[in-house]
């Protein structure tokens, strides 16, 4: 409680309350006039100097919880004095925000009201990032303290912050944008003009059905579901691969199967018409030893559907594999001792157990699909789906807003359906397997009629995804590719040379600052993703609150529309004051985050609804607090989705492409932005180079990441690990 | 102490004057043409005056799309490069500034009237002819004979072997619909797209798409700006380029300062520089084969000569105005593309 109060008047007296121009971390304001020139001043300085006094209100805010602090917290009056002042410190520092702009009163009705104002002021700053936090943990403390929650100030805080943030990082932007279906050219609202661009053919057509072409929002449907199910099934196989075989290359297959989502948009597609297209290795092949003229059958519905299950495959796998191997041996033991057969056990009790990772696995890969942008985009030809046209909607001959945000509600509806049919699929049914419990026993190896087939399946998609891999590299190393076939490492030099100069190593090479950039960033955004995820998902599966079923789905928004969207409200809602960072580097990070928060928060969700919630309430009972609960208990065992969320959100922070093509600037240029503009230039060789390179790069970082999570449990807990309880507790169970 | 004193000082100092200079001379230049041409512009101009350049490269509907958002708090400070229509719509809607630069005299003559079309907010630094270009291999593959005009490529047996993009997404498309509803008359020119559209076995999303098809054997003909066919082919591929023997239309490659700009002296200066024959003989070293705007500059032997070409008089006011643009889309989409194929 102190604790934020110090951290608001910290904030308050001290750091500098508008955003630095140069960048706060840079210090150069404390040579600069701090703490009086106004452009770096705290907020307290600049009120002695009778500027901005539309801050004062801010005082008495902050000086209120005081008087809640003399009281006992057992007092109602405690938790109403920290209720009343947080709330009105925060709802005042954002409503001064917005009325407030960089040209003086932002509503007309505040101008007529009090009259011309002759200040302004820009993006808030450090500042009033801590006095905001201080107010909204006030007001969560409050509400903990009037008992919600078990008085758990833990929970109401965790529940608050993340409340908070998604409103001011995914609503506030997306509901911005989307509100512009409504308005009609000259910036009045209209629901005509929303019905009229909604009832389009170009959108809603049935013409395929006869020979014509179909509407973007059946083609991006029926692409969604199809993705959805086969990266399922193919993930699911490569989950029982690995868990329930004697399979003896599991690493290299777990290896083969992370390799698609590390790598950069595009490459795969140019790999598929290299190997597939007109005139494609494979097809010219197929031609000479078969006499099949070769077609462009590749351009459409099947290019893209095999680039999106090579591309989402690995998502349902990392997805998979934590809920698979979580499944309880003893259960299967169990059905078996009853005389089960090994195919009736999987059957009936196995496969149901991965109920909840197989509805998390389709709903990842169904939204995946929808919003994928790179793989239309290569291999789409005259198959219009939903991304892209609402990429071209906004950057086309045309731009029209409008259209754009009418696209991406009908996506978002999609998804909102596939959302609930997952949740109605799941039903109220529990999939806890793992309970405090000792859980003896092995998995049983796949019964034989389900092996053959998962067998020869996953054989033959490594088989496909290791060609594509081998040609990607083939590409990297020679002249022009499909052209000139002379070996050359070229490429890689002007990417990446190196020279000694007078004053050390020089980075010569064209690609480093982009490279430095991306790894930078991915590095901040990953583990920031992951523990905003895991938190999340634990408050999801852990704890009931009012308005959980629509937090959750907020926490899904970002995911489900795409990047594009994403990007340009980010632009319309951050580059304005009261939060200016367009143009830093925070608004890429803050855009990783929120954009691939959901996959921990998903795969959160999967391994816990697996843990049984006695752990909790015993560690609970034993005098622990829920934090305490959740670092010691809950943490240790969701290994596998913590390395899912982290490995996914440093990759995606890498490879992403279609929000951060509006996000980039001069200083902050990523790595797929500037491949994009080399594919562009016709530069394959070094695109592809590049990509290669980042491929290696993220390989790397996989692993270095899977033994740091892993080891994070070496020591005394690793008594309580999950493997462990299965290995060695077999006496107590 | 006295020399830690000094030096706490001198570095103070340093610092101060290092980031005051820094904030005095700056110029954040949104680029739309090729990467190492704008590398090559950021760099120069560099050189040329010693302002600190930030380039940001994008396309130029996703730079007039990020402008336009941008609109309440501009980030940039001058726009170079990218097909005219974007520049002239951003004009439009006056999200640009008005300037007429002293370097006009040694322009040529369509820099200066589309200049003056947009009153004064976006002026002409390069311009290139509309055509299309072939893969060789593919077209002697499948024994059809070599296309020379427009009319050429409605022939049935060039079925499926015509690549656009779609004038929806793309300016490069949208410029052949216009060029063709002036060169044939909006009955003509629609009735020559429905014929194309019989023959069209894709409309790609991106302008320059088709030719690169074409480059890797993807596709037989695309039409795009002569310059990008002509890329293709100095790059290595199979590509022959063609100049349609009716007459062909042409884009204006564009340049205009934001509105609220920062940094508005820097930008002028760019502004004024980027019109120099020094700075747009520049394109030569990063093959960019359009038609400079500045008399003086020097040209590729390869470069689409277009004293050679018969070139309309494409009305940049009227189908660059958002109106037209819209309507004509509009028709194209409800008449042609609906089509059967």
């Amino acid at each position: 409680m102190l604790l934020w109060l110090i951290v608001g008047w910290v904030g308050f007296c001290l750091v500098p309350w508008y955003g630095v121009e140069d960048g706060f971390f840079s210090f150069v304001w404390l040579f600069e006039g701090y703490p009086f020139d106004s452009d770096y001043a705290p907020a307290l300085f600049l009120l002695f100097q009778g500027e901005k006094t539309w801050l004062l209100p801010l005082v008495l805010f902050l000086l209120g919880p005081l008087q809640a602090m003399a009281k006992p917290r057992s007092d109602p009056a405690h938790a109403r004095l920290l209720i009343i002042y947080g709330a009105l410190g925060f709802g005042w520092l954002i409503a001064q925000g917005f009325a407030i702009g960089i040209s003086g009163w932002q509503f007309g009705w505040l101008e007529s009201l009090f009259g011309p104002l002759g200040d302004r002021q820009f993006g808030m700053g450090y500042g009033a990032m801590l006095v905001a936090s201080a107010f909204l943990f006030v007001f969560t403390q409050g509400i903990a303290a009037r008992g919600a929650v078990n008085g758990d100030i833990f929970v109401v805080g965790a529940i608050g912050f993340i409340i908070a943030i998604v409103t001011v990082f995914v609503f506030y932007p997306i509901l911005s944008m989307l509100s512009s279906a409504f308005i009609t050219q000259d910036n009045a609202y209209s629901i005509s003009v929303f019905f009229e661009k909604f009832t389009d053919k170009r959108l809603w057509g049935l013409a395929c059905l006869s020979g014509g072409r179909c509407g973007a929002a059946w083609n991006s449907l029926v692409l969604a579901i199809l993705v959805g199910a086969l990266t399922t099934i193919l993930g699911l196989i490569f989950a029982l691969v690995v868990t329930r075989t004697g399979f003896r290359f599991k690493r290299g297959l777990r290896a083969m199967t992370v390799l698609p989502i590390i790598t950069p948009p595009f490459v795969i597609g140019l790999a598929i018409i290299l190997l597939f297209g007109l005139s494609g290795s494979v097809t010219q092949f197929v031609a000479d030893v078969f006499g099949i003229a070769p077609t462009r059958w590749i351009y459409g519905m099947p290019g893209v559907l095999i680039a999106q299950i090579l591309a989402f495959t690995p998502i349902a796998f990392l997805v998979l594999i934590g809920v698979v191997e979580g499944v309880s041996p003893s259960m299967e033991e169990a059905a078996q001792t009853l005389r089960a057969s090994k195919w009736d056990t999987f059957r009936t009790v196995s496969l149901p157990l991965m109920r909840p990772g197989i509805a998390n696995a389709f709903l990842l890969g169904f939204i995946e699909s929808m919003a994928d942008f790179g793989n239309p985009l290569v291999l789409g030809g005259n198959f219009d789906v939903l991304s892209t046209e609402i990429f071209f909607a906004i950057v086309g001959a045309q731009y029209d807003q409008g259209r754009a945000a009418i696209l991406a509600l009908v996506l978002l509806a999609f998804t909102l359906a596939a959302f609930y049919a997952q949740r109605f699929w799941l039903g109220k049914k529990s999939y806890t397997t793992m309970t405090g419990k000792g859980d003896s026993g092995v998995h049983p190896h796949l019964p034989k009629r389900l092996a053959i087939p998962v067998f020869a399946i996953a054989g033959v998609w490594t088989i496909f995804t290791a060609t594509i891999y081998v040609m990607i590299f083939y590409g990297s190393v020679v002249e022009l590719w499909g052209v000139n076939n002379a070996l050359t490492f070229k490429h890689y030099l002007t990417a990446f040379s190196l020279k000694m100069g007078e004053n050390g190593l020089l980075w010569t090479g064209s690609a480093w600052d982009s490279f430095w950039t991306t790894l930078q960033i991915a590095a901040i955004s990953a583990p920031l993703t992951a523990a905003v995820g895991l938190v999340t998902a634990y408050l999801l599966t852990r704890q009931k609150f009012a308005g959980k079923n629509a937090f959750e789905f907020g926490t899904m928004l970002s995911f489900a529309i795409p990047g594009t969207v994403i990007g340009v409200s980010y632009i319309l809602a951050f580059n304005v004051p009261p939060i200016e960072i367009t143009g830093t580097g925070i608004i890429l990070v803050v855009s990783f985050i929120f954009r691939n928060m959901p996959v921990g928060v998903r795969a959160g969700i999967a391994s816990m609804s697996q843990l049984d919630k006695s752990l909790d309430e015993s560690s609970l009972t034993l005098g622990a607090n829920s934090w305490q609960t959740f670092l010691h208990v809950i943490l240790p065992l969701l290994k596998p989705a913590i390395l899912a969320a982290l490995v996914y959100s440093f990759v995606r922070a890498m490879t992403a492409i279609s929000a951060v093509i509006f996000l980039v600037s001069a200083e902050y240029n990523m790595a797929t932005s500037y491949i994009i503009g080399r594919v562009e230039n016709n530069d394959y060789g070094l695109a592809i180079a590049y990509s290669t390179t980042l491929i290696m790069v993220m390989l790397a970082a996989v692993g270095l990441l899977q033994i740091l999570v892993g080891r994070t449990n070496v020591g005394r807990r690793l008594d309580q690990s999950r493997t462990n309880v299965t290995a060695h507790t077999k006496p107590i169970g | 102490m006295n020399t830690i004193n000094k030096t706490v000082v001198a570095l103070v100092t340093a610092l101060a004057a290092s980031t005051s200079m820094a904030s005095a001379a700056k110029l954040t230049f949104y680029c739309s043409a090729q990467e190492d041409w704008c590398q090559s512009m950021a760099r120069g101009f560099e050189e040329a005056t010693g302002i600190d350049v930030n380039m940001t490269r994008k396309s130029s509907g996703e730079t007039f799309a990020q402008i336009k958002a941008e609109g309440a708090n501009p980030k940039g400070d001058v726009w170079w490069g990218g097909t005219g229509d974007p520049h002239l719509q951003a004009a439009e809607e006056g999200l640009t500034e008005p300037y007429v630069s002293p370097m006009r005299g040694e322009l040529n003559d369509w820099a200066i009237s589309q200049a003056q079309s947009a009153g004064d907010k976006t002026i002409g630094i390069y311009s290139g002819a509309l055509g299309y270009g072939y893969n060789e291999d593919l077209l002697k593959a499948a024994g059809l004979p070599e296309p020379k005009c427009w009319k050429d490529l409605t022939k049935p047996e060039y079925k499926g072997h015509v690549q656009m993009a779609n004038p929806n997404s793309s300016g490069t498309a949208y410029t052949t619909l216009a060029t063709m509803v002036q060169l044939f008359g909006e009955e003509g020119g629609f009735d020559y797209m429905k014929a194309l559209h019989k023959n069209i076995n894709q409309y790609t999303k991106s302008g320059s798409a088709p030719i690169k098809a074409a480059g890797r054997g993807e596709n037989t003909i695309g039409i795009v700006f002569m310059h990008d066919a002509v890329k293709q082919a100095v790059s290595g591929f199979p590509i022959k380029v063609v100049a349609p023997c009716e007459g062909t239309g042409y884009e204006i490659g564009s340049m205009s300062i934001i509105k609220g700009a920062r940094h508005m002296d820097e930008a002028k200066q760019f502004y004024d520089w980027a019109l120099t024959h020094d700075a747009q003989s520049r394109a030569l070293d990063v093959k960019a084969y359009q038609v400079p705007s500045n008399k003086a500059a020097k040209t590729s032997p390869s470069a689409p000569d277009l004293s050679s070409i018969k070139l309309i008089d494409y009305d940049f006011s009227k189908y660059g105005s958002s109106a037209e643009r819209k309507r004509l889309l509009k028709k194209w989409d409800d008449e042609v593309s609906t089509l059967p194929q």
